[in-house]
């Protein structure tokens, strides 16, 4: 094995993609939920088909697009790769355990968390990124995002799907946030306590933003 | 006595390697709460040895809290309910009277169960001849203010090097990782101008030697750190992958 690929496939290398693919993706999701929340200016959804049909069509975002889906195939795949290792590395458990007394549930869950949000994924992609670029492969023509949101958030299982996608992002940034720091070694006096509270900060606006969508357009506040 | 406790225990037996164990149950009456954890599976075992029975293998050597010999997991957390302590600083009086105190060996892949509550740890030894030494010819010692160490780095390396390799940061962890144990090992040789020649290959060989010997990777859970008896900082984990990126990005030995 070369060096780069024996780095990489090391128990710290795992972790390295771990998280830069997970920074990459946190900021991924500040452009996301802006665009999106475009829809709260309650216009008909004007603006966010403005900004909407710019990232669906501009030249150098389709390209970052990219690299949007291999840092997420790479995250994903490198996640379930270390919950394999770090599965096998205890063949017995323990009889009685009891692991809330050093560390909190989330921080020991990342692996289910990392599912569930792959099953939101899956669902998710399905709805209207699938659909809207083989549209666009197959005719050039975008499909209305818009009226497909406000079609498919009137349905109260599809609202409750996405406000448990937004749980599970909460708790797997509550935790992957400040710990992507840690493992790229930022790990200062100075500086812990505030990428904390940026993590938690963000952890709870990204996620809330994002589920009040289809809360409001389940309730009409948004039409 | 006044203030004794009746206690039911249920302890992992295991007679070696290569069979499977189970729980066995046992009474014991009139335990002091001046004991330690230790001197309770004595009595224990004194007792189990009158009765014509194989006494509870345990490991222990100094009793005093610095050799990290006395490896039990007890009723779910390494070396009990106490916040920095080992096995043989625990007292009885943590418990109360008519309590059920679960006791197993350390679990991991890398670190087998040999008898009872006694886990194979060879791989931490393992993983220290790989890297953590520094190699001095010898000759006359030199002398000692030749070599400046700054007093935060003394006291850093000082505070990592507190670390008694006695595995419960693996026994905590859910991934059974060992990087708080290899991170203390790698910064306090790090921290001090001794250990510079050997600084990257160092972090190279200690991580990949770990690796072999199947522990897991860190998730940053930080049960490691609240679990250790000697408290040795997560900090110490941000700076073996320092460390260990670095080494790998710059060094010369591919
Ligand atoms: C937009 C979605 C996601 C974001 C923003 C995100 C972000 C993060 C971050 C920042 C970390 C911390 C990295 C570290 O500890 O060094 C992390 C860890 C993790 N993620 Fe994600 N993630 C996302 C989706 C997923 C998905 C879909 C999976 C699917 C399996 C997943 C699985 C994991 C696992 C298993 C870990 C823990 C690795 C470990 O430390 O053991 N994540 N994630
Ligand atoms: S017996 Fe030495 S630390 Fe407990």
């Amino acid at each position: 094995m070369s060096w780069f690929s024996q780095t990489l496939t090391s128990s710290i290398g795992k972790k390295l993609l771990m998280a830069l693919t997970g920074l990459f993706l946190i900021t991924f999701l500040v452009i996301h939920a802006g665009i999106n929340a475009m829809i709260f200016y309650n216009d008909g959804g004007e603006t966010f088909t403005h900004w909407g049909h710019f990232m669906g069509t501009n030249p150098i975002i389709r390209t970052l697009e990219i690299g949007l889906v291999a840092g997420f195939l790479i995250h994903i795949i490198d996640g379930l790769l270390l919950w394999k290792t770090n599965n096998d590395a205890r063949p017995v458990n323990y009889a009685v355990n009891n692991p809330s007394a050093n560390s909190t549930w989330y921080s020991r869950s990342m692996g289910l968390l990392g599912t569930l949000l792959l099953i939101f994924l899956v669902i998710h992609t399905a709805h209207f990124w699938i659909p809207n670029r083989s549209n666009q492969f197959a005719t050039g023509e975008e499909l209305n995002l818009y009226q497909m949101m406000l079609d498919l958030f009137k349905n109260i299982w599809v609202v409750l799907i996405y406000v448990a996608g937004c749980f599970s992002l909460y708790w797997h940034l509550l935790h992957g946030f400040a710990s992507a720091f840690q493992t790229l070694g930022w790990n200062h006096v100075k500086y812990n306590r505030f990428v904390s509270l940026i993590g938690v900060t963000y952890s709870i606006v990204i996620p809330l933003l994002f589920a009040l969508m289809p809360i409001s357009i389940y309730f009409g506040w948004v039409q | 006595m006044e203030g004794n406790m009746n206690l039911s225990l249920k302890v992992w037996r295991q007679s070696n390697k290569d069979t499977a164990g189970g729980f066995e149950n046992y009474n014991l009456d009139s335990v002091s709460p001046d004991m330690s954890f230790l001197e309770m599976f004595d009595v224990l075992n004194e007792k189990l040895v009158v009765e014509g029975k194989e006494p509870i293998a345990f490991d222990h050597d100094c009793r005093e809290g610095i050799c990290g010999s006395c490896a039990m997991y007890i009723n779910g957390r390494p070396h009990g309910p106490l916040k920095g302590v080992t096995t043989c600083q625990l007292h009885m009086r943590s418990f109360n009277d008519g309590d059920t105190i679960v006791v197993e060996p350390w679990r991991a892949k890398a670190f087998p169960v040999l008898k009872d509550l006694v886990v194979d740890r060879d791989a931490f030894d393992r993983i220290m001849s790989s890297g953590g030494f520094i190699s001095v010819n010898t000759g006359n010692a030199q002398d000692a203010n030749s070599l400046p160490v700054p007093k935060e780095a003394a006291d850093d390396a000082f505070s990592a090097a507190a670390c008694i390799a006695c595995g419960a940061c693996v026994a905590a962890c859910k991934n059974a990782s060992a990087m708080l144990f290899v991170s203390a090992k790698i910064s306090q040789l790090a921290l001090l101008p001794q250990g510079q020649a050997e600084r990257s290959i160092r972090a190279e060989k200690m991580v990949a030697q770990m690796d072999a010997e199947g522990f897991g990777a860190c998730t940053n859970t930080g049960a490691c750190s609240a679990e250790c008896p000697k408290e040795i900082s997560m900090s110490n984990i941000a700076r073996m992958n320092r460390e260990y990126i670095g080494a790998k990005f710059s060094s010369t030995a591919v």
